[in-house]
């Protein structure tokens, strides 16, 4: 049988990223499950932002841990759900705002403007929010080749930003105990700190091949 | 010697990069499965907390018998009709106050107190009234509750997070308790101190907030009909979570003020130090009085969520007891005593 029998793009990780959509999606799914049973608490569109926004949060940590896994190991599947995971992210990062929009808020236009402007802790989440719309919009193949892969990579720097935003979000959030956001932020340190190296070493030795 | 059977025609052999495949794509799917799951199991383990507590209504302690009920209330709409003592909205589910807590000491999530409750031992308990009053003394809070004849009170409660209920408490006014004591003339405010007993609230090993908690009222406030010392809900003792064996309820302030399982009330000359201002005093400050035009740093007062609702309803001045307690806080600038 000839090998072109086999589905494009299958080879030999192709269950990889339908398991990280799948595996990302199920708590979305236990979510509306919960909801529809009158199971999250007494306060269930609290518990469903929080939630929701955690999730965000954690899968874009997630696709930020896959180039310094990558650089780490020297694993080539990390890159391949990268962008998988990056998605999900948003995708939990919409669903945050549209709970907070419209079931918290009821769609008050008014209100939620005011939420906006006036306090920090809604802005910086709304701005992390909005950075990440043009990299979802721009997460195509497609998109990459008509931007070229510099201008691309450049863009999706935006990443790194909004997941910091995030986690200061998360700080802003809770009332007093940082343990939870800290414990993500030291995550998102540990990757910054790895690519920097990364980096450093690059350059150390792209100028001792140049001396020698 | 046994015969081999015939080989199998050649179009029935299935084709070895089919054979193959087969093999991968039954590999390719156990991964797919095993890596879905872990992915899942994770991410629902991370954010989806357990289910509520089973929280059982606890009898009141012997000798204490709930209030007779008195006249029903007058019709709605009638001039008779406000009784700020019984509000006629519909009470929050027993469920819903008692596993829907904020009680740091017994954990951060509202949920967790009612699942960490068990370790809160409310009897024996002393309660030690001391300060600027004539007959300073320590007393077990059995003997306490036999000073005043329980009444109920249903009232709303608003918590500075912007949900509310509606409870019916079970306690005694605050003021008759302080009229007893014999105040000095000195006495300006009411101190209240929370039990500090790591074994019995454990969350007062972490430095979340600084141990015990700790609230005060002006005494003006403290002796405001609307105040009142609760030791059950709906007809039942108070649960742990909900600050057993007695707390603070005051009806037009933030929930943050009724402070939980007290051990110690004190009249004092000074404003005293109250744990959420110590904390954050930009977003929590002496006073809390329900107020839907001065915002919380990080969100508006001018909405509620009352448990139960989906949508969100108005909050009210002073949480609609604006007509008993206005008064209290004439000439103060409430942006400045917030």
């Amino acid at each position: 049988m000839a090998a072109s029998e086999i589905p494009r793009g299958a080879g030999k990780l192709g269950w990889l990223s339908p398991a990280i959509v799948t595996g990302g999606l199920a708590p979305a799914v236990v979510l509306v499950i919960r909801a529809a049973r009158r199971d999250l608490g007494a306060n269930p569109i609290a518990e469903a932002m929080n939630q929701l926004g955690l999730l965000a949060l954690v899968l874009l940590v997630l696709s930020l841990a896959a180039t310094p896994l990558q650089i780490a190991t020297g694993w080539k599947w990390p890159i391949r759900i990268r962008k998988t995971l990056g998605l999900l992210g948003f995708f939990y990062v919409c669903a945050h705002f549209l709970v907070y929009a419209v079931l918290d808020q009821s769609l008050a236009l008014g209100a939620i403007a005011a939420d906006i402007t006036k306090r920090p802790f809604i802005l910086v989440g709304f701005v992390a929010f909005v950075l990440l719309v043009p990299l979802a919009a721009t997460s195509t193949a497609k998109a990459l080749k008509r931007m070229g892969f510099a201008r691309w990579k450049r863009l999706h720097r935006l990443a790194y930003v909004a997941a910091i935003l995030g986690i200061v979000h998360f700080v802003m959030r809770v009332k007093k105990d940082l343990t939870e956001p800290a414990i993500y932020g030291a995550l998102l340190g540990g990757l910054f700190l790895i690519r920097i190296m990364d980096v450093a070493l690059k350059r150390r030795d792209k100028r001792g091949s140049m001396r020698g | 010697m046994a015969r081999l059977p015939p080989p199998p025609p050649s179009s029935e052999i299935t084709p070895e990069a089919r054979y193959l495949r087969r093999r991968e794509i039954l590999k390719s799917a156990g991964l797919f499965v095993g890596t879905a799951a872990a992915l899942g199991t994770g991410l629902v383990a991370l954010t989806g907390r357990g289910r509520r507590a089973t929280v059982t209504a606890e009898p009141l302690p012997p000798g204490l018998a709930l209030p007779t009920p008195g006249p029903p209330p007058a019709p709605p709409g009638s001039a008779a009709a406000r009784d700020p003592f019984k509000t006629d909205e519909p009470r929050t589910p027993y469920e819903d106050v008692t596993t829907y807590n904020n009680f740091y000491e017994l954990g951060l999530d509202k949920e967790d107190p009612a699942r960490n409750t068990k370790t809160l031992k409310p009897r024996p308990w002393t309660v030690v009234f001391e300060g600027e009053i004539k007959k300073p003394q320590r007393i077990d809070i059995d003997t306490l509750l036999k000073w005043f004849p329980l009444e109920e009170r249903v009232y709303r409660m608003r918590c500075v997070e912007t949900w509310s209920m509606v409870i019916p408490w079970l306690g005694f006014p605050l003021g008759k308790l302080i009229e007893r004591l014999e105040p000095t003339s000195r006495a300006k405010y009411v101190a209240f101190t929370t039990l500090m007993d790591p074994e019995q609230l454990p969350f007062q090993l972490t430095d979340v907030l600084e141990w015990p908690y700790r609230e005060g009222l002006r005494l003006d406030e403290a002796k405001h009909p609307l105040t009142m010392l609760a030791a059950g809900l709906y007809g039942k003792s108070l649960p742990g979570q909900n600050g057993a064996p007695l707390r603070l309820v005051v009806p037009w302030k933030y929930g943050f003020k009724g402070i939980k399982s007290i051990v110690r009330i004190a009249l004092v000359e000074k404003e005293p130090e109250t744990s959420w201002n110590m904390a954050a005093p930009r977003e929590y400050g002496f006073y809390a009085n329900v107020n839907p035009e001065v915002a919380h740093p990080r969100w508006s007062q001018a909405m509620e969520r009352r448990i139960g609702d989906l949508d969100k309803r108005p909050t009210l001045m002073f949480n609609g007891y604006a007509e008993e307690v206005a008064h209290l806080y004439a000439g103060m600038d409430l942006r400045m005593f917030y």
